[in-house]
Order: structure tokens, then C-alpha cells, then sequence
């Protein structure tokens, strides 16, 4: 029954995103650029990781496309990807506006039930 | 209590819906289990789907299929698969194998002070099972273009 869904996760390709927002430390780095752009330094620092750790992080996250990265001279600054976030917060939205109508024609159903079961 | 429905992606593989409902569990059970109330809200008018048939058998070991059609498939669409695990007023386990590898979907109903809170989980197949699954979507991209379409435009407000 979660056909539709399955099919419009593989059709986007969205399997990389979900790969990439699966860790904790990513989902951290995220919400770090949302407050503004960071060279990997800084974000090696703010997670108490080493430079080689806090790249394998950053790359996962740039090759799923949610974070963008720019060398300037020798430091390389990291940004949000917005059109995959935008996306992926639009296919969630998608996502809930079908349950949340699934969900108040169930309140209808609810309804009937409850006054039936009054009757009795 | 509508427009409280939250979707939260918990991995690459699982997405959760929940939901509160006023009324006891047994109520919302009923609504969940009994054909002819769920045939009435699994297809809210909205997404432009009607249910040609629904045929649910829900006690553990039981069986379903569902048929859909939409104006723009020539075709009706087929659901079916098998329910796990069935637990009167506290939770439903089911399958999903009309895609290459099945996939399992569990709700949950919980009671508390006369209203139930809803979860329902839904347990995508494995990366691989994803891959194989995205290669054989390639051989129809048009027909989930337009089901993109469709649920974007029967949707989006």
C-alpha cells in the first residue's frame, strides 16, 4: 500500500538524501550551515572530529547534493544545497498533505462510529 | 484535531506518520480493520484515485488486495500482501509485495484519556531492493511522471 510513496522516493532518487540525513553528525552539519556557510575546519571543530573525518561527512552530504562546497585558496567553505532541501521538505509536505486528507476523511468515519455507539 | 498529522524520515528507509484521534482505540481499530470503512478514507477525493475493490481480511496470516483507478492510467492499479501480525485494538503488521521486495508497514494504536495516538510506520525496502526497484521504474518513468502530476496537482492548494 506504500506503492506510490515507494515509487515517488526511487523516481526522485531521493535514497542518497536519505543515506546522507541517516547520521547524526550530518543532520548537525546541516543545521550548522542553515545558520550560515562554514569551511571544514570550523565544522571539524564544532563536532570534535579530525579534518579527515568531518570531509568523509561533508562529501556524503555534497554527493547527495544537500551541501555545496567552494575552495578559496586553502579553505574550502561549505554551504547548503537548497534545491535538494527544498525538494526533499517538498516531498515530505506532499507526503503529510495526503495523510492529513486520508486522516480527516477518518475523522468523518470516527464520528459516525461514536453517535452509533451512543445509540446502542 | 485535524492538521496535527506529522511525517518525520527516521532513515534512508523509514518514514513515520502520526496522527492523535478523538475517539477510544477501538473506535479508530474499527475504522482501520473493517473494509467498508476504510475503502471510505484511504482514497481521500483529493488524490483523484477511487477503489474499484477492497477485499481485507485482517486477523494475522490474512490476506489483501486492493484495486485502483484513475481516469489517466489505462489500467487499474494492484496492492496486496499479508498482514503479519494483527493485534485487536493495539496494532496491525502488514506487507506490501507488489513491489520487488516487500515492504512492511506497521500501525500502531495507543489510548490514552479517550483519544488514540496513531503511529504508522512504514519500513522501505533495503538499498539494493531500492536500486534493483529504481531500474525497473526506468522502464515507465512517464507513468510516474504522471502520478507525480497527479498527486502534485490533486495536492498541492
Amino acid at each position: 500500500m506504500c506503492y506510490i510513496v515507494n515509487h515517488m522516493v526511487q523516481y526522485r532518487d531521493f535514497d542518497a538524501s536519505f543515506a546522507a540525513l541517516s547520521d547524526a553528525t550530518r543532520r548537525g552539519v546541516l543545521e550548522q550551515l542553515v545558520r550560515g556557510d562554514a569551511s571544514i575546519t570550523d565544522l571539524a571543530g564544532k563536532f570534535h572530529m579530525t579534518l579527515t573525518g568531518m570531509k568523509k561527512h561533508v562529501s556524503i552530504l555534497e554527493q547527495a547534493g544537500l551541501v555545496v562546497t567552494e575552495k578559496v585558496g586553502r579553505v574550502r567553505t561549505c554551504r547548503l544545497g537548497k534545491r535538494r532541501l527544498e525538494e526533499e521538505a517538498a516531498w515530505i509536505e506532499r507526503y503529510r498533505q495526503l495523510w492529513e486528507a486520508r486522516f480527516s476523511e477518518l475523522d468523518t468515519i470516527i464520528e459516525e462510529l461514536k453517535i452509533k455507539e451512543k445509540r446502542k | 484535531m485535524s492538521g496535527d498529522t506529522k511525517v518525520e524520515r527516521k532513515s534512508e528507509r523509514e518514514v513515520v506518520v502520526t496522527r492523535s484521534f478523538d475517539a477510544p482505540v477501538h473506535v479508530v481499530f474499527e475504522a482501520w480493520s473493517r473494509p467498508e470503512l476504510f475503502k471510505r478514507w484511504w482514497t481521500p477525493k483529493s488524490v483523484g484515485m477511487s477503489l474499484l475493490s477492497c477485499e481485507m481480511d485482517v486477523r494475522t496470516g490474512g490476506s489483501y488486495r486492493l484495486e485502483f483507478s484513475h481516469p489517466d492510467f489505462p489500467k487499474p492499479m494492484v496492492f496486496f500482501g499479508k498482514y503479519l501480525e494483527v493485534i485487536p485494538d493495539s496494532r496491525i503488521v502488514w506487507t506490501n509485495e507488489e513491489s520487488t521486495e516487500a515492504s512492511i508497514t506497521t500501525v500502531t494504536f495507543e489510548e490514552k484519556a479517550g483519544k488514540t495516538f496513531l503511529v504508522f510506520h512504514e519500513q522501505h525496502p533495503s538499498k539494493a531492493a531500492l536500486d534493483e526497484a529504481i531500474g525497473a521504474t526506468d522502464a515507465m518513468p512517464e507513468q510516474f511522471a504522471q502520478l507525480d502530476e497527479l498527486l502534485t496537482a490533486g495536492l498541492g492548494k
